[in-house]
């Protein structure tokens, strides 16, 4: 599998969610090693056909996430790379001590994959939110913690967790009216991110599905005049320190946009690195609030949210006037 | 080792029980520890497959203690199979020791998992079972539970996937001393009927007294359980061995003082 024009917006149409699977069946090919996890949820993570292609490499573990996180840690530590999925508050707070016993305490080789975080469940409703998992996964010690932009980077992500000996979290937003960030291959690694877009106004930091809406930001910020810098922060953990650096020297402001609460997430991290710094810049933080929020559609609470490229192309000109 | 030999280590286990708790001068798990001698006894004394010159050994037995605060049951274990030396053994609960009150995984000391969080040891259990039979490996999976510890739902998560996925490689020991922190587990949350429990969930349950090493042996040796995993639901008496711990709700997590101390070793020399 490749990152080309026309695999991207096929993919994109899949969402990061259903094509996650996919992302599975690349790596799995010639690799016996590699395990999928579900808890009754192996059609919504997209692996129906991984299920049926490699079938003793899939381990149903049934409606309950805290054993299958500890399942996981099993196999892992008989030299396994399990890959276990479900909706984000179901393993990063259900099964959020079972998480830090196996991928934390004991640093086995599992990825905990988080589908449908922040708020793309929908209808379904702040139950199946993930507002608070960036938060509670990365007080973990030495977690990896990776919010893929596209589903290209889907791809990048799954295939270097394959090759990749350790615990990690992998954070999956976005749906199927996202459009693709990249449309060619590009250098991927973890804990590296990558500039989009360089402008010398101001700094935008995002991860996830608000990359792109970043990106469509800082193109109606240029219409104002306002030239933005916009980095994909892929890797939430451990941060690319580097690249704030730069943002601090270059830019005279920093905002991070994310689709979590803006507690303990992306926002935090960069405050947390850039708060002790003598050369810091003022910081937005953009992000979901503090409470459980009215339901709808995707797209409709991203708009009620101000995460679209729209509002947050305001938000942005609003704090660069102060 | 034959039963007079497992006998005699089984006694060897307690007074290094009592020993260590009033070495290291605080307060330990020192009840639990007890109800689980003969269980450990036979499983370190008889059943495990180890290398004791190499720990990692991949065709290995393996051994989870889900109930991660018995350790006093389990460090000696180590020990009396010369897993880990004295040294090491005598490290207990001092600052910076590999060997707290909580099982902390350490491949060369033998130590198989970081235990501490109830309920969890035997899902890690069911995955090393699973890794066995994915990778057609010949070693057993061995985890100890306690009854108390089975208040959590997630060891019933783990019961109800081990039969599913047909994990005969599996056993299961629930040492079943009808006490907790609180006290006696009748009073606190019903866990009658553990063996009916398991069996409802499609295990191979064999019920015996976990004081008694040839029943403990035998439940071991039983290999009718093709196809399931097996459950030893073993009858233990919380403090046994030392009668004013027996059964009494203070010794669930105590200090072993002089007085104590002599107390226990006298009882434990008049059992020989």
């Amino acid at each position: 599998m490749e990152i080309t024009e026309r695999n991207a917006k096929q993919w994109a149409r899949l969402g990061p969610r259903g094509f996650f699977g996919q992302a599975m069946l690349d790596i799995a090919e010639g690799n016996p090693n590699i395990i999928a996890m579900s808890a009754d949820l192996g059609s919504s993570s997209g692996l129906e056909r991984f299920k049926t292609a490699y079938p003793d490499q899939f381990v149903n573990a049934g409606i309950a996430e805290q054993n299958m996180i500890g399942v996981a840690g099993g196999l892992a530590k008989e030299g396994f790379n399990v890959f276990a999925t479900s909706f984000s508050p179901f393993i990063a707070i259900r099964a959020g001590e079972q998480v830090r016993m196996n991928l934390g305490y004991m640093h086995l080789n599992v990825k905990a994959v988080a589908i449908g975080a922040g708020i793309n469940m929908g209808f379904l409703g702040n139950s199946h939110f993930g507002l608070e998992d960036l938060s509670l996964m990365r007080a973990i010690p030495k977690m990896t913690i990776i919010s893929p932009a596209d589903c290209g980077e889907v791809l990048k992500t799954v295939q270097a967790a394959a090759n990749f000996d350790g615990p990690m979290y992998i954070r999956l937003t976005g749906d199927g009216t996202c459009k693709p960030v990249y449309l060619d291959d590009y250098d991927f690694q973890i804990g590296k991110s990558v500039s989009l877009r360089e402008g010398s106004d101001v700094t935008i930091v995002a991860c996830g599905s608000m990359v792109k809406e970043s990106l469509d930001a800082a193109d109606l910020l240029a219409e104002q005049g306002i030239e933005a810098t916009v980095i994909n922060m892929h890797t939430i953990k451990p941060l690319d320190h580097k690249a704030l650096d730069i943002a601090a020297e270059g830019t005279p402001a920093i905002v991070t946009v994310e689709e979590h609460s803006t507690i303990g997430g992306l926002g935090s991290c960069v405050s947390e690195y850039m708060a002790p710094r003598k050369d810091r810049v003022p910081h937005l933080s953009i992000g979901l609030p503090d409470e459980y929020i009215k339901t709808g559609s995707y797209r409709w609470m991203l708009e009620q949210q101000g995460l679209l490229g729209t509002s947050i192309c305001t938000k942005i000109a609003d704090f660069l006037k102060q | 080792m034959k039963q007079k030999d497992l006998e005699k280590m089984a006694l060897e286990m307690r007074r290094k029980i009592i020993d260590i708790s009033h070495n290291c001068g605080h307060s330990t798990h020192v009840g639990g520890a007890l109800s689980m001698v003969e269980l450990m006894t036979v499983l370190y004394g008889h059943v495990l497959n180890f290398d004791v010159k190499n720990p990692r050994w991949d065709d290995r037995d393996r051994f989870i203690l889900s109930k991660g605060h018995g350790v006093l049951g389990y460090y000696p274990a180590l020990l009396l199979s010369g897993i880990i030396s004295e040294e090491t053994f005598n490290t207990f609960m001092t600052n910076g020791t590999d060997l707290i009150a909580h099982p902390v995984m350490n491949m060369d000391l033998g130590i198989e998992s970081s235990n501490g969080s109830l309920g969890q040891g035997i899902s890690m259990a069911v995955g090393i079972a699973l890794a066995a039979k994915k990778k057609n490996k010949p070693y057993n999976t061995y985890t100890l539970i306690g009854d108390g510890e089975s208040n959590e739902g997630s060891v019933w998560e783990a019961a109800m996937l081990a039969p599913h996925l047909g994990l005969d490689n599996l056993t299961l020991l629930v040492d079943y001393n009808r006490m907790q922190n609180d006290g006696a587990g009748k009073d606190i949350i019903n866990i009658e009927n553990m063996p009916e429990r398991f069996k409802a969930f499609g295990w191979y349950v064999i019920e015996v007294d976990g004081h008694n090493i040839s029943e403990i042996v035998d439940a071991f040796q039983d290999s009718s359980n093709s196809g399931k995993p097996k459950a030893i639901v073993a009858h233990t008496i919380k403090g046994k061995g030392v009668p004013f711990m027996e059964n009494e709700k203070s010794w669930h997590h105590n200090r072993v003082n002089k007085t104590n101390y002599d107390l226990a070793i006298e009882a434990l020399n008049g059992t020989q």
